[in-house]
């Protein structure tokens, strides 16, 4: 088991045993529904950290969510480029490329985000006003196969270069039309493309890491939000606590 | 053919907070109740795994799936209405516990002035206090009639809090002690003394304390964790249908719950009485006739209008020369005056929380302050709220920053945890423009009209939302941030941006039947056997969350159920003749 892990392990077991604690229910206080019943069964048995699944993790050093689902690879190079333009590496931690929100938005856009499944689909369609929402016949897929063909596009037109080989300030350049709607694409317009991608930028820096991007949870170590944590009644009250992110990771896998 | 099912005594269409009230208190009194309900059934034990803000907050997870079902939005009648495509301005609850599963439990009694807003404008300010088009109307209740129902209501859900200075009179004290106060919310406390204004703790229905109801039921102490507003309660903490009255109405053995069923109408005869509803199976498709001596339509503000018009039931709402009430008085609420501090070299513990923690005054709500001089009519709490900045949602920098690279980055990492919004949820007056009908182009899954929404920003809600934002700024600066942005102008309504689920109107409650839906039992004036119960029968909205009248109204329509049996029908008010404007 590495260290991170078990401090993990740590760091979840004692939260837990605080909240119990504090709300009396180990005294016998009142409980309401199965789950709390749930929690002081694993408190009490599932303490021994020793579990299958921790030893097995072991083994795996690899970090097999990183394939594509949705993009081809061009497109991938594309995303990783802009979003770690969009949400940079600098001196407050990792930006889009090593939080891996590339394979974060690839993964969504292969599930029902991507098709807008839970959306109102049906036509007939118009522009409709700025006060009516979206109302594109477009879903995500599609908005993000035109937006990004329309970067690499405008790149090869503008600087006869793919997105990912220019410079930093010529990308931003590329972004910066695109994020004022001045690039015409058939379809969506530049503007919508961008702030969809910007979205899904901030999504994978800071969703949990089950989803793919927030590598490491760096994401939430940066912004200096403590991820799932059962109980904040220990310093509801106090100045500005750090505490260590936990995932919900450490919910589901003891 | 639908297949005809037995009769029952009551069936409830939609099993959220009103449905799930009335069905407790019909099922305690005896009564057989079937609940109908669109979406699933479910347990504190499925909340597992809620602490996941890309699927709750940001996907929806719990809300009614629009690919099925939405709403059109036009501003007013000139345009075209459109769809609304994805979530935005409010979120629509969906299965068992409706929306009262994943609200924050901001938890409020309206004003005695909200009640009878009409008359006590006029009293006060004249007729021409009110202009023109707007149509705010008396509830046909005062505050006084109703407080026993909302006492009911807060025992029931435990409301945690303290006395509102300036509120109205409560027969007894909260059933438990406010919420905790964090740092920035004293900050706030002071703030508002100094400037002589009266703040208090927001009641809150996440427990401050462990508590047992009047029913018996235990419920354990809020966590603050942070993960309330849009997601289920883990702890049971949260006061919700499904660890409230629901397992009440499962213990008499009187209610059976059918979820996973949508009705799509009420039926009725010809003698002004309805006789059941007719619903689909969602799994299977077969479609049933629920026959029931008394219908309870609870299926939230847009479905309830819907329904009925659908169903062909009471008089349309005609805008053009004011007569009819299915679909009059849509209101909302005016929540963008508001003012955003960033301090510069001070950090809270901003990323915990609990839905209904904050503090607020009432200094500038209802009639609470001189109206004489000012161009508009009510006004709205002032708040500052702690419901736990997730981080997706959460990235504020100050006004003239970039919204992306890295001085966005820096910035928004910066002012997490170091930025207090003060805002105004400013109260909503009704206008003849502003209501629901059924869409002539878009359709549900069921192939049946879409309800269509008509409603803009007036000039009265951008005078009072510019001033409630100045009273926020005042205060921000009072609190010392180092700089305050502070709402200018109101723009016009947006579907597309989230504001609050506090739609209100449309089968609204009065004491005339030619200007209203439903009298003070929720009772409809043109179907005796019909009660309309929820936020659909405010006449206008009042400058605090809704809920809390919510609860109140449905006791009294559970109230009025069991009475009108009891009587062998009948209408339980009498019919008044009022003016309004028109
Ligand atoms: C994110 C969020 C936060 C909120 N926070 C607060 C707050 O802090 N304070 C506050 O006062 N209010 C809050 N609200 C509003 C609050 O949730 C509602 O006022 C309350 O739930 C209304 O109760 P209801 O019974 O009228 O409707 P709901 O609780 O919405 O229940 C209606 C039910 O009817 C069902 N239904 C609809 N149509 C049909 C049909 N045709 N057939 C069968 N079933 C149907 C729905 O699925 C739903 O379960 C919030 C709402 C949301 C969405
Ligand atoms: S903040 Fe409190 S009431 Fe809300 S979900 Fe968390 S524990 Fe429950």
């Amino acid at each position: 088991m590495s260290n991170h892990d078990e401090k993990q392990l740590d760091a979840n077991g004692s939260s837990r045993r605080k909240f119990l604690r504090n709300t009396g229910i180990a005294a016998g206080g009142v409980v309401v529904g199965g789950t709390l019943g749930g929690l002081l069964g694993m408190n009490d048995k599932n303490e021994p950290a020793e579990s299958a699944s921790t030893s097995k993790a072991v083994t795996h050093t690899e970090n097999h969510n990183q394939a594509l689902m949705f993009f081809t690879p061009e497109q991938f190079h594309i995303t990783d480029a802009a979003t770690e333009r969009i949400f940079p590496k600098d001196n407050n931690g990792p930006g889009a490329k090593e939080l891996l929100i590339g394979y974060y938005i690839d993964h969504q856009l292969a599930g029902g985000w991507g098709t807008g499944t839970t959306e109102y689909t049906s036509g007939p369609f118009f522009p409709g006003e700025p006060t009516q929402g979206y109302q594109g016949r477009l879903n995500r897929q599609q908005i993000f196969k035109i937006g990004l063909k329309g970067i690499q596009d405008y790149s090869q037109k503008t600087y006869q270069k793919s997105f990912p080989e220019l410079t930093a300030e010529e990308q931003d350049a590329v972004l910066t039309e695109f994020a004022d709607g001045n690039v015409s694409l058939s379809g969506p317009t530049s503007s919508h493309f961008f702030s969809e991608l910007r979205a899904a930028t901030l999504e994978g820096a800071y969703s949990d890491p089950l989803y793919g991007g927030n590598a490491g949870m760096a994401g939430w170590e940066m912004k200096n939000f403590p991820g799932h944590q059962m109980s904040y009644l220990d310093i509801i009250e106090e100045e500005f606590t750090e505490i260590k992110p936990l995932a919900l990771n450490s919910q589901h896998n003891h | 053919m639908a297949t005809k099912l037995p009769k029952t005594d009551a069936v409830i269409i939609g099993v959220g907070w009103a449905g799930g009230i009335i069905a407790s208190e019909l099922t305690k009194a005896g009564l057989k109740v079937v609940g109908i309900e669109r979406g699933g059934d479910r347990k504190t034990e499925d909340y597992f795994m809620m602490h996941d803000e890309l699927r709750y907050a940001q996907r929806h997870g719990m809300m009614q799936d629009l690919s099925k079902e939405t709403v059109t939005f036009r501003n007013n009648e000139k345009m075209r209405a459109l769809p609304m495509r994805r979530y935005g301005s409010f979120l629509l609850g969906d299965g068992v516990g409706g929306a009262g599963v994943h609200w924050n439990g901001q938890n409020f009694r309206f004003l005695p002035y909200d009640f009878e807003i009409r008359s006590k404008t006029i009293e006060k300010y004249g007729e021409g206090k009110i202009p023109k088009d707007m149509t705010i109307q008396d509830w046909g209740i005062t505050y006084d009639e109703i407080e026993p129902y909302y006492d009911t209501y807060e025992k029931m859900a435990g409301i945690s809090g303290e006395d509102n200075p300036l509120g109205g009179h409560r027969s007894n004290p909260f059933p438990t002690p406010p919420m905790k106060k964090t740092v920035n919310m004293k900050l706030f406390e002071e703030a508002a003394k100094k400037l002589g204004l009266n703040p208090y703790v927001q009641p809150s229905a996440n427990l401050s304390e462990d508590y047992t109801n009047p029913d018996g039921i235990s419920r354990v102490a809020c966590q603050y964790c942070g993960f309330c507003e849009r997601f289920g309660c883990e702890y049971g903490a949260k006061a919700d249908p499904i660890v409230t009255v629901l397992p009440v109405a499962k213990e008499t053995g009187n209610f059976e719950l059918r979820p996973n069923s949508y009705v799509t109408r009420i039926l009725h005869d010809g003698s002004g009485k309805a006789t059941g509803v007719l619903y689909t199976d969602l799994n299977t498709g077969e479609e049933f006739e629920q026959p029931a001596d008394i219908i309870v339509l609870t299926s939230y503000v847009f479905n309830n209008v819907r329904l009925l018009l659908l169903s062909e039931l009471g008089k349309v709402y005609n805008p053009g020369d004011g007569t009819g009430a299915i679909g009059k008085n849509y209101a909302y609420q005016i929540r963008k005056g508001a003012a955003t501090g960033f301090f510069d070299d001070k950090k809270f513990n901003m990323f915990a929380g609990a839905g209904g923690l904050g503090i607020l005054l009432d200094d500038y709500n209802g009639d609470n302050f001189d109206h004489t001089d000012l161009d508009f009519i009510h006004g709205g709490m002032i708040i500052h709220q702690q419901t736990g900045q997730r981080p997706i949602g959460n990235n504020p920098v100050p006004s003239g920053t970039p919204s992306w690279g890295q001085e966005f980055k820096d910035a928004s990492l910066k002012y997490t945890n170091a930025t207090l919004k003060v805002s105004g949820e400013g109260a909503s007056m009704s206008y003849k423009h502003h209501y629901l009908d059924l869409d002539p182009t878009y359709k549900d899954s069921f192939g049946d009209p879409l309800i269509r929404l008509t409603y803009d920003f007036e000039e009265q809600d951008r005078k009072l939302a510019k001033y409630l934002a100045g009273r926020c700024e005042e205060i921000l600066i009072e609190m010392g941030a180092d700089h305050v942005d502070t709402m200018q102008e109101l723009e016009p309504y947006d579907v597309a941006v989230y504001q609050s689920t506090h739609n209100t109107g449309g089968v609204i409650m009065g004491a005339d039947p030619e200007t209203s839906a439903v009298n003070n039992y929720s009772q409809m004036w043109d179907v005796e056997n019909l009660f309309v119960v929820g936020a659909s029968s405010f006449p206008q909205n009042a400058g605090y969350n809704p809920t809390g009248t919510v609860g109140a109204l449905s006791y009294r329509a559970a109230e009025g159920i069991v009475e009108y049996l009891k009587n062998s029908g009948g209408q339980l008010v009498n019919a008044k003749k009022e003016t309004q404007n028109v």
